[in-house]
């Protein structure tokens, strides 16, 4: 279940173009054309919250008054634009709901300060739910 | 024909009893060997071997272990340290199947497992330690069975009871190692828990439809599970195999990884996942490994202030802390009154005596593609508030009915429709389940 989210800041938009999955991995190849681009993947269930669509190119603006985005920024535009029904299966306040980690770069957000974790180009943003089948 | 009846009940009930004595026999010869081993390598001066060889490996140990001493990076010293360790697994099902087996068959020195739960023939397609012979008998039994039919020389211990938490400190108190095989959210924070009061490292690894996580926790310093995931997920966040599905292979494929890690800590070989996250794909085969935090100084269990001692655990109630419970039973709702509702019998005389009705099945068109009652309409419950419209005119003229799996969400369906002024509205009680069980035998269930 791979789903893209790009995010560009405002200035950036008009040189961005709608990215497929395989586009989205052959600009980090190719690397001149990274303005770029978040990556959002959802796992553990989360993925029908989304419509059930597989991949999302979308862009975000960055809020007017802010010089960086933030998680906060991308859970709350996360909430408004990409999540379709019962947003309560992600969220709870302004951040994710107990049992979703969510990762920057690989790394749980924990570490790198939750919701004032700023975002920058090519970072890759990945939401897990927590499994307990077996 | 009545003859033919007999013979054939006759011949079943002679098999089944032959089959079952087959077992017992089976069972009992591998507790003899074990013993009869048990007395040898007793009897065996092993100063004898730890002089000869400078290691307390015996000839067959050797032998039988002897891809594994060959590795130089695990060789003797990390089979001696395996066959030295205790690995407690809990949970004999989709994980716990391929865990036990390797963990039997690697060398560990004991091996224990907890599991109250009988096999099931739907269990079959991933609970790969299971054979058709042992349905309907404890998967304590059949697992310890299978072990022992591999690696007769190691000890291992059944523990035919559900894991809770007035038992869990005495039995896991015997082990070094604890794989958590199991299903349910309380079930992994009482696992997580009762490790961090007796010091014991955990395997977890959990599986579901085509993903799987896995992680070690409470190793080396590192966090526990509380540590992250403090808060326990909204129930509605936590799907069942049972509900959701599973591909047999992917619990089949945690479950080895578990062996794998639980083998690594045993026998201090390697770099467990501590600290770490691995997250499996099974549809776009990718595995990624995710760094995750340390042990949190806030934490509940393993914190700086951590308040929680035996006594407490012993009196927790986790299935409360979840809000779910620790046994896979399916929820059983009751959201409507009775003369809402009729069984399947009576709708049985419905279809029987003619009257005109509709029949709606609320079930996920996936659910609906695998059987379904005739002449009835499926439209998911997610579905059916912007579906009503064109339904409407057929609903107001005739008598409703709804159905479902097992009668929940086919309550949750009525409730909708009474509130939409379809009054009439009823569901059958526990659904295709029920129909199965009551009016048709061959209808089939899943
Ligand atoms: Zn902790």
């Amino acid at each position: 279940m791979v789903k893209i989210v790009t995010l560009l800041p405002a200035q950036h938009l008009p040189r961005f173009k709608t990215c497929t999955c395989y586009q989205f991995y052959s600009y980090l190849a190719s690397s001149k054309i990274l303005i770029c681009i978040f990556s959002l993947k959802c796992s553990g269930g989360l993925e029908l919250l989304c419509d059930s669509v597989k991949i999302h190119s979308i862009n975000v603006d960055l809020p007017a008054e802010e010089k960086k985005l933030t998680m906060k920024h991308l859970l709350a535009w996360v909430r408004s634009n990409l999540i379709k029904e019962r947003p309560e299966m992600f969220m709870k306040g302004d951040t994710v709901r107990p049992g979703v980690l969510v990762l920057v770069n690989d790394c749980d957000w924990e570490l790198s300060g939750q919701l004032d974790t700023t975002l920058e180009d090519k970072d890759v943003i990945v939401f897990i739910s927590t499994l307990h089948g077996g | 024909m009545d003859s033919n009846g007999g013979r054939v009940d006759e011949l079943l009930t002679e098999l089944q009893s032959l089959k079952d004595s087959k077992l017992d026999i089976e069972a009992r010869i591998s507790v003899l060997e074990a013993q009869l081993q048990q007395i040898q390598s007793n009897q065996k001066p092993s100063s004898d071997c730890s002089s000869e060889f400078g290691h307390d490996l015996t000839p067959d140990m050797i032998y039988r272990y002897s891809r594994q001493l060959l590795l130089p990076s695990f060789g003797v010293q990390g089979q001696s340290n395996l066959l030295k360790s205790s690995i407690l697994v809990i949970g004999a099902g989709g994980l716990g199947s391929p865990a036990l087996l390797y963990l039997a068959a690697c060398g560990v020195g004991r091996l224990g497992m907890v599991d109250h739960d009988v096999v099931e023939l739907n269990n079959l397609h991933r609970q790969i330690i299971h054979g058709e012979a042992y349905i309907g008998r404890s998967k304590v039994e059949s697992a310890a069975a299978a072990c022992r039919s591999i690696n007769s020389t190691i000890e291992i211990m059944e523990h035919r009871e559900a894991l809770r938490t007035s038992n869990a400190l005495e039995i896991v108190s015997k082990y070094d190692i604890v794989v958590d095989a199991t299903d349910n959210a309380p079930s992994r924070y009482m696992i997580s828990d009762c490790c961090v009061l007796l010091g014991k490292p955990l395997v977890s690894g959990a599986a579901l439809g085509l993903e799987g996580q896995l992680a070690v926790y409470n190793y080396n310093g590192g966090p526990c599970y509380r540590c992250l995931f403090p808060t326990p997920p909204p129930t509605t966040a936590c799907q069942r195999c049972s509900d959701s599905g599973v591909l047999g292979v992917v619990p089949g494929v945690i479950g080895c990884l578990q062996a794998l890690e639980a083998i690594k800590v045993a026998s201090l070989v390697g770099e467990p996942l501590s600290g770490r996250m691995l997250l499996f794909d099974a549809l776009s085969a990718r595995i990624r490994i995710v760094k995750i935090r340390g042990r949190s100084s806030q934490c509940e269990a393993c914190g700086e202030n951590a308040t929680l001692t035996r006594e407490e655990f012993q009196h927790f109630d986790y299935e409360k802390f979840t809000q779910s419970p620790l046994s896979a039973a399916p929820l059983k709702l009751k959201l409507l009154t009775t003369d809402s509702r009729i069984s399947s019998k009576e709708y049985d005389e419905v279809v029987k005596n003619g009257e005109a009705h509709i029949l709606i099945d609320v079930r996920p068109s996936h659910h609906y593609k695998i059987v379904s009652l005739p002449k009835s309409t499926n439209i998911p419950l997610a579905n059916l508030e912007d579906r009503l419209p064109e339904i409407s005119s057929e609903l107001k003229s005739k008598g409703i009915y709804v159905v479902c799996r097992r009668g929940n969400d086919s309550q949750r369906a009525v409730q909708l429709l009474h509130k939409k002024g379809f009054t009439s509205a009823k569901d059958i009680v526990g659904g295709l389940e029920s129909w199965a069980h009551d009016v048709d035998q061959r209808f089939p269930t899943y």
